[in-house]
């Protein structure tokens, strides 16, 4: 391999505090790898599990869905409901041949620049181990 | 009411979270405010908070939010570094003046962006950081500072000096803000009220030098902990002690230090160190698992809504130690390690090493801040806090001067926030008149049909001065950007917030005719709303607008120019991609009732009806009894000699008398239905009626023992029923030696009642000094747990202890033992003795506690509102909305809430008054745009949507359809919160979300996928 494999990856973050965790990674000038490009909702809750399937089917590499501590829901408990989708899409994950762990939830309070910065680090390396989703392949 | 016209504007001082709730209530309910901060940022001493108790939620992400709304309100004018000197004038009628000193930066024109602190050469201690790191004279006070504009320190610091005048900045600021000829201001403000909340000030420990703080640097303050937690703070979230930078193993906290201390003139409790203390020792091992935590404490004062079980996790869940002692003294070790040498409550002398030691300091009310209350003619108590009055307790002996937050009393945030909604809604009673005189009239634009239209986008690409340019070529992203389909329009800007470039977009737009429109800069959750503003002047619905961040997640955070342009192109892609499929979305209003119904006539309910009413809305006061006044029938007298009875009588004839409330006595709820601004309530006598909003006030009952003989035997009674007794007795009724035993927390705090009521160690304190004073030679013990004498209450516990009535502790696993005979005989461990002790009784006074009233969980299901496991109502947040449900439109008050006092009662229920005509004082509401909306068509009527819902704002609705029964579900706008968790969980994807349509975030993803296919392949 001529260059380093970067992968792609999409984070689906929510409004109140992932978003402004990661807009607090910016204020700070933390610094971390490049291949995320985040998609805004206003609650976790609102990430439906098509949305992860449809971004691996797309051939992205990783998907990672962030919503606030538990307790701290802006609207009350839309991050639990989450939280137990992505668990039970991880399970899914494995019958279409993909890894369950190129799909992550993490929680991230506003105050957490540095969690969001360090979780984007960890998340693509690991799926610079993993290597290119599968289904890229197939895509046209 | 005075009789010349009022102005309808409120002085708001301080700008801490007790003056943001007044703020944002009065400029809803039609005032104008003025903002008044001595700091160069609103937030106070909560947003350096890095948590909050009892439920850990992070302090910054709920402050956060309710400052950006002040920043946003039109109603509001923010001035900070600014101070009042002096006030002057009569109710409905002031002139402020205020200094505000200069800035040298222009809060509007500033960008934020912060190239002028990293050529700023001066370094100076940060103030918002405790002085353990130090900033650049020219800094913004903290991250998500509101104005979020920077300030130059001319000043310094003690030691240090401030900004040099070296005009780098200057040179640095692209959009020339920066102006360092500027000067001090004196301004007057003509306002109708002001309402003070400027809090008090942290102790300073220097003055208890036995705790070595200043001089061993590994002695903290438990706000210096706050920001060391914090991960925003200066060792970003990692805790380490500030000597040597090493992680801590072993930590100690030390409570009360400038609090319940006679020596130091401080002799009242701070309230809320036992519970910060808890959750910063809770949080510290959230961090770091090892660490070992000891919490060295007179008594534990968990007297709030859910403190006992939360004290009780940190025990038995994190392992915290809590060591009832006297600390001596703390000196330091060579290795930078401190020794704690203190007594156990046994008396026996102990010596222990920690790595670092954290003191929990209270709070104070300084000389100067004192002296400034009695320059505007305030009378002050005996520890420089401002006096009010028992039945009026955020109202100032001045009238038309209310007061809220810890300037009244050191007090938590809950308390602080009920007192700022109560004065906003005394204020507003004050000025009724005048509402709405002073507010600009938001401008209306009429709004192009662009329906049958095409997409035409047109895309304006921030340089940010540097900040974006630097890292991304933001020329080749306007090139790309422009192949795009439907994008019709592209350009850069130097900085497209600027007021210019938003009038050139106003024209822009119009002459492209442009339909959908994205700005490609910051953060959408600061500037967003500027932007939609601009669309919504040149004609376009302003949901047409999205944003790309290209700053704070793109240009901020990578290094790579090339990598970061390819990112910042993708990410054009994917907006342009949704861009495309949005919709305007048609604003939508919510008709109001103006009127409002309270449930129950204790003091909260008989409170928040006439603070309603004297607001002037037409308001129905139910209560299932025959008279009014609940509680308050029973309660003979209290510590401050008010006349309970009196004031009871004064309420009942002012409510019966006032011709905005409607009574009904003898009445219950049937049913409610319906929603925000328009609740059917059908009572038990079959009447109905239709109100806006509804107060919970259904209040709380005694405790009835089951234990320690009480029934068999009528030497023993409730706290009640011995202050029924006392109350008609006179000197000379009691006996000298007559033996009056006090039992605390009966059946409390402990099993299935593992709660504090709050009020029974005050109540026996009360009691106990009643009977002193029948009969100082009559014997009084009181058997407690902890006692509870939060606040100024403390100086009670003093005088019952100097006035002979003698206090015994006993813990949870050696409960008193009580055995009846010709005397009651009460067995006790004295822990200083070490050993039982027996005390004969003539009286044993049991104080159970409170529990909800009976009833309490039918209501809570009429309403469908939540109860917490103790059977009390459950509010919306217990910090920042404390008398709201998360339910729009109800709301509650008094000690359905928690157990509580009547003057506790009293401004509970004022706010919950002022929280509801926030809503009523508009005859519509503006429907949150962002909501759920259900294709019938697609809907299989399977329900999951309603079980998923935290808000009960979807319904099954049945209709028959040419002779089928047809099952769907239905979402009530006004009850809809826009979160989407229905449009994620429903199966047959009936459900979508305006704004964040299924269709428009698949066209995102799939964009990123054809870009990084693409790219790659």
């Amino acid at each position: 391999m001529s260059e380093e494999y970067e992968p792609s990856v999409v984070a689906f973050l929510c409004n109140w505090c992932s978003y402004a965790g990661a807009d607090l990674a910016g204020t700070s000038r933390l610094k971390y790898p490049d291949n995320i490009r985040s998609i805004r909702v206003m609650c976790s809750g609102r990430v439906d599990p098509v949305f992860v399937l449809d971004a691996f089917k797309e051939g992205i590499d990783g998907v990672l869905v962030a919503g606030c501590h538990p307790g701290d829901c802006h609207y009350q408990s839309g991050n639990y409901k989450t939280n137990r989708k992505m668990l039970l899409l991880r399970r899914l994950l494995a019958d279409f041949n993909i890894d369950p762990d190129r799909l992550r939830f993490e929680y991230i309070s506003a105050s957490e620049g540095q969690k969001f910065a360090d979780v984007v680090t960890d998340f693509v390396s690991t799926l610079k181990k993993l290597g290119p989703n599968p289904v890229r392949e197939e895509c046209p | 009411m005075p009789v010349n016209e009022t102005i309808g504007a409120v002085a708001v001082v301080g700008g801490g979270i007790a003056g943001v709730q007044s703020a944002l209530d009065l400029a809803d309910m039609g005032f104008k405010v003025y903002l008044v901060e001595k700091s160069p940022a609103i937030g106070g001493v909560m947003a350096m908070l890095d948590k909050t108790f009892p439920t850990n939620d992070c302090s910054m992400c709920i402050l956060s939010p309710k400052l950006v709304d002040c920043s946003r309100h039109p109603n509001i004018e923010i001035l900070t570094l600014a101070q009042v000197t002096n006030i002057q004038g009569e109710p409905g009628n002031f002139k402020v003046d205020v200094h505000k000193k200069a800035r040298y930066v222009d809060t509007d024109s500033c960008t934020a962006c912060g190239d002028c602190t990293e050529v700023c050469p001066i370094e100076i201690p940060d103030v918002f950081e405790q002085g353990l790191v130090e900033r650049k004279a020219i800094y913004k006070y903290y991250p998500q500072a509101i104005p979020n504009a920077y300030v130059i320190d001319k000043e310094g610091g003690p030691g240090y000096k401030g900004c040099i005048d070296c005009g780098l900045c200057t040179k640095a600021c692209k959009v020339g803000c920066i102006d360092h000829s500027q000067e001090d201001v004196d301004m007057v403000l003509n306002v109708g009220a002001v309402i003070l909340a400027m809090g008090s000030d942290p102790f300073d420990p220097k003055i208890k030098k036995e705790f070595g703080y200043n001089k061993f640097p590994n002695v903290v303050t438990s706000l210096e902990f706050e920001r060391i937690l914090s991960a925003s703070g200066p060792y970003e979230g990692e805790i380490l002690r500030p000597g040597d930078k090493k992680h801590p193993d072993k930590i100690a906290w030390v409570q009360c230090v400038g609090s319940r201390d006679k020596n130091i003139d401080q002799e009242f409790c701070s309230s809320m160190c036992c519970m910060y203390t808890t959750k910063e020792a809770v949080i510290a091992k959230e961090h770091e698992g090892d660490i070992d935590a000891t919490i060295f404490y007179i008594d534990v004062r968990t007297f709030g809504k859910d403190f006992d079980r939360y004290v009780e996790r940190a025990k038995e869940e994190h392992g915290i130690k809590y060591e009832r002692s006297r600390i001596s003294e703390i000196y330091q070790k060579k290795c930078g390690d401190l020794v704690i040498r203190y007594e156990d409550i046994e008396g026996e002398l102990h010596e222990d090493t920690f790595d670092m030691v954290v003191l929990s300091i209270g709070l104070c009310m300084n000389k100067n801040r004192s002296a400034a209350l009695k320059e505007l003619g305030l009378d002050v108590n005996e520890y420089g806090f401002p006096l009010s009055n028992f039945s009026e307790p955020v109202a100032l002996v001045k009238p038309g001067i209310f007061m809220a937050g810890s300037i009244v009393e050191p007090q938590a945030i809950p308390e602080s926030v009920m007192q700022a909604s109560a004065a906003a809604g005394q204020a507003a009673a004050l000025l009724r008149d005048s509402k709405g005189t002073l507010v600009e009239p938001v401008p209306e634009y009429p709004e192009r049909d662009v329906s049958e239209e095409e997409p035409r986008i047109g895309v304006f690409v921030c340089n940010c001065g540097i900040n974006i340019g630097n890292y991304v070529d933001v020329k080749e992203v306007v090139e790309y950007v422009s192949t795009l389909e439907d994008v019709e329009y592209a350009t850069d800007n130097l900085y497209t917030c600027s007021e210019d470039t938003q009038k050139g977009l106003v024209d822009i737009i119009k002459k492209n005719r442009l339909n959908r429109v994205i700005v490609a800069a910051c953060t959408p959750r600061t500037h967003e709303p500027l932007f939609k503003k601009s669309l919504a002047q040149a004609g376009l619905n302003p949901h047409l607008f999205e944003m790309a961040n290209i700053r704070e997640h793109c240009s901020w955070v990578h290094t790579d120019k090339n990598r970061a342009t390819e990112k910042a192109k993708e990410l054009m892609s994917m907006t342009v991609a949704k861009s495309r499929l949005l919709e305007p979305i048609p604003k939508t209003t919510i008709d109001i009732e103006q009127s409002a119904l309270v449930i129950g006539g204790g003091t909260a309910g008989m409170t928040t009806a006439l603070s309603l009413a004297d607001q002037g809305y037409e308001t129905v006061l139910i209560e299932r009894e025959d008279k009014l006044g609940g509680k308050l029938n029973e309660i003979r007298y209290n510590f401050e000699d008010t006349d309970l009875q009196r004031m009871l009588s004064d309420m009942q004839e002012r409510i019966t008398e006032h011709d905005s409330i409607e009574l009904r006595l003898n009445t219950v709820i049937e049913e409610i239905s319906g929603h925000v601004g328009n609740y059917e309530v059908k009572l038990a006598d079959g009447d109905e009626l239709v109100t806006g909003a509804i107060i919970v006030a259904t209040g709380s009952s005694e405790h009835v023992p089951t234990s320690y003989e009480y029934g068999k035997d009528s030497r023993i009674l409730t706290q009640l029923e011995l202050e029924e007794m006392l109350s008609d007795l006179i000197p000379g009724d009691i006996q000298e030696g007559e033996t009056f035993v006090m039992l605390q927390c009966v059946e409390s705090r402990e099993d299935d009642r593992n709660y504090c009521s709050r009020i029974c160690c005050m109540g026996a304190l009360k009691n106990a000094l009643k009977i002193k004073e029948l009969n100082p030679r009559a014997e009084v013990y009181v058997l407690y747990r902890d006692m509870m004498t939060y606040g100024f209450f403390e100086k009670y516990y003093k005088e019952a202890r100097e006035k002979g009535v003698l206090f015994i502790q006993y813990d949870l696993e050696e409960k008193p033992d009580v055995k009846l005979g010709e005397q009651i005989s009460v067995t006790v461990r004295e822990p200083m003795l070490q050993e039982e002790i027996e005390l004969n009784a003539d009286h044993l006074v049991l104080s159970t506690g409170m529990d909800p009233v009976e009833g309490t969980f039918d209501v809570a299901k009429q309403l469908k509102v939540p109860l917490n496991q103790d059977g009390f109502f459950l509010e919306a947040h217990v910090k920042l909305r404390p008398v709201d449900f998360s339910t729009a439109g109800v709301f509650l008050a008094g000690s359905c809430h928690s157990p509580k006092f009547v003057n506790e009662c009293i401004y509970q229920a004022q706010a919950a008054a002022a929280r509801a005509s926030t809503l009523l004082a508009e005859p519509e509401l503006e429907a949150e745009p962002n909501i759920a909306v259900v294709d019938e068509d697609m809907c299989s009527g399977c329900k999951t949507c309603i079980s998923v819902c935290p808000y009960t704002a979807i319904d099954s609705v049945t209709e028959t359809i040419e002779g089928n029964e047809v099952t769907h579900a239905e979402v009530n706008e006004g009850l809809c919160q826009g979160c989407g968790t229905c449009v994620a969980a429903c199966p047959s994807g009936a459900i979508d979300q305006k704004g964040f349509k299924d269709n428009q975030i698949i066209a995102m993803i799939n964009a990123l996928g054809a870009c990084s296919r693409g790219v790659k392949e």
